[in-house]
């Protein structure tokens, strides 16, 4: 569950306020019809997708119905920052401090949940340990 | 393979089960591979077993980084079927129910497929012109499928509020008497016991860090256990196949969202089919041990933790109340989360890529399970031949650019 903080409205509400929109930055291309399918396609449809720091648009639903951007940790689901439409993020994947520990699975060291087993073997769980054969 | 049967139960019997033969082998990962599987749930596990069974290609891996099916395949809701709006999709998932029909023989695993029937309910006018049209549209593919009213709702289903009162009231629904449940685990084993008998190496607590590529081919993979040699790749992960395409360099038309499915404490019968509904958003099941599964849609948000919001089950338990008042009081068990791997014509890709020899098979999104004996079975045919089965060829990564989308989402778009 979400406690959100809406740039508008200068306040913390609940997440179901809230609707997420989707990637944030998306550029319309300024002449559609001059689109290769190629750049159509990947407008439409292809997505960054990351595991790991996502910039999200989400539109305030229930509240001033304003559209805006979150920042948010897509395994940890943390939000890192909210900011008004228009404006670029401070925090993103490449400057956010310990980001080693967003990559694989294994190398998630508490906190958040991982996908699939932890294996029992420390030598496994050692993210830097790559290419270890236990 | 220890072949199972009641002789064999009768005679592990004597010595107290304790002597059962382990289902499959823990290897160690060898140099190289003829083809990698990475991911090692129901899909991967299908595709190394069908290869091996049809195309007699045994040096295979399933590379797997947490533990066999632990994934998608162990958080579904477990329904079967086929009732699907196109022809490329209704035969895709019509294949896979004709496997589904034989697998448990085919497996020599019961993989409790129960053919208890799935009702689609419709609430609105346009609900059931829908469904009307998908009926007529299942029926020209040879998928029984049937429309009913709202009287033979209330027949089947006879604890349904089926009201004229109720909010949202139940005009009718499409029925297909053939799709059903299965139990979502025994299928992953049984496809690893069945792969792993054939010569399959399931390399469990392995994970993909890189492709290697050469040229434009990929010739192996980079694991946290070495580097492991292959001619053919294909990757089956599900809700991380985007994170594995990035370490490819490919794109991939797909959103991560946690999906969220619950039990309840267990009840006497009381639910003898599977009753889904996309306009009050919701679906369910009674299984074989007495709980209801329950199920709705995604969290809206991109999440790779398994897990999502409160406020997504609270909906999902006003849909199944709505349905079901008798269910009001049911005390729920367990909650948890997936994460699949939506795509936005809701039909999966099953596709060759840019890089040679390197295969997807993702995108499955909310409805995966249903179809894993028969991804399993086209991607096998495709990575064996090298050019896609033509059941999977309409499902390339290219449709998002021609625009030959498989648009099921009034099939598919909310229950699976």
């Amino acid at each position: 569950m979400f406690h959100i903080y809406c740039p508008y409205c200068e306040e913390h509400r609940e997440e179901e306020e809230f609707h997420p929109k989707g990637q944030a930055h998306i550029q319309r291309p300024e002449d559609p019809e001059a689109c290769s399918d190629e750049a159509w396609g990947d407008y439409l449809f292809f997505r960054d997708n990351p595991r790991g720091v996502h910039h999200e648009l989400w539109v305030h639903a229930v509240g001033c119905r304003k559209f805006f951007n979150i920042t948010r940790h897509t395994v940890s689901y943390e939000i890192l920052e909210t900011y008004k439409m228009g404006e670029q993020p401070t925090i993103t994947a490449q400057n956010l401090p310990g980001k080693d520990k967003q990559s694989g699975v294994q190398a998630a060291s508490g906190g958040w949940q991982t996908v699939g087993a932890r294996p029992e073997s420390e030598a496994l769980n050692d993210a830097s340990n790559q290419g270890a054969r236990v | 393979m220890q072949r199972y049967s009641g002789f064999g139960l009768v005679k592990h019997a004597l010595s107290h089960h304790e002597n059962w033969q382990r289902q499959w082998r823990n290897p160690t990962p060898k140099k190289e591979y003829d083809v990698i599987i990475v991911g090692g749930g129901g899909h991967g596990l299908a595709t190394a077993y069908y290869l091996a069974k049809e195309h007699g290609i045994t040096n295979v891996a399933v590379i797997e980084k947490g533990w066999l099916g632990g994934g998608n395949t162990a958080r579904n809701t477990t329904i079967v079927r086929s009732n699907y709006l196109w022809d490329e999709a209704a035969a895709l998932y019509e294949h896979s129910m004709k496997l589904w029909e034989g697998l448990s023989q085919d497996l020599n695993y019961n993989v409790m497929f129960s053919q208890r029937g799935v009702l689609n309910l419709g609430h609105t006018l346009q609900d059931m012109r829908d469904i009307q049209r998908r009926v007529n549209a299942n029926r020209l593919n040879g998928i029984d499928s049937e429309v009913l009213d709202a009287k033979g709702v209330q027949e089947l289903v006879p604890i349904m509020d089926c009201s004229k009162n109720a909010r949202y009231p139940v005009m009718g629904a499409s029925w297909q008497p053939r799709a059903g449940v299965a139990r979502h685990d025994a299928v992953a084993w049984g496809f690893a016991r069945g792969a792993d008998a054939r010569g399959v190496d399931i390399l469990q607590q392995t994970e993909v860090t890189g492709f290697k590529i050469l040229d434009g081919r990929v010739v192996g993979v980079h694991t946290n256990r070495g580097d492991i040699g292959a001619k053919t790749v294909g990757c089956v992960a599900a809700g991380n196949s985007g994170v594995l395409a990035k370490m490819a360099g490919i794109k991939l038309p797909l959103e991560s969202h946690p999906l969220q499915a619950l039990v309840s404490e267990p009840l006497k019968p009381i639910l003898d089919t599977v009753v889904m509904s996309n306009h009050v958003h919701g679906y369910i099941s009674q299984s074989d041990k007495g709980d209801l599964v329950i199920g709705a849609g995604i969290d809206g948000y991109l999440g790779y933790g398994q897990r999502g919001s409160y406020s997504t089950v609270e909906h999902t338990l006003q849909a199944i109340v709505e349905m079901f008042p008798i269910f009001s009081r049911v005390r729920m068990n367990r909650q948890w989360g997936g994460i699949v791997d939506t795509c936005p014509d809701a039909c999966p890709i099953l596709s060759a890529t840019s890089v040679k020899g390197l295969f997807f098979n993702c995108g499955w999104g909310t409805g995966g399970f249903k179809a894993t004996p028969g991804s399993g079975h086209v991607f096998a045919a495709s990575l064996a031949k090298g050019e896609m089965h033509p059941i999977a060829a309409p499902f390339s990564i290219d449709r998002f650019n021609t625009g030959a989308l498989v648009d099921e989402h009034g099939a598919a778009g909310v229950a699976h």
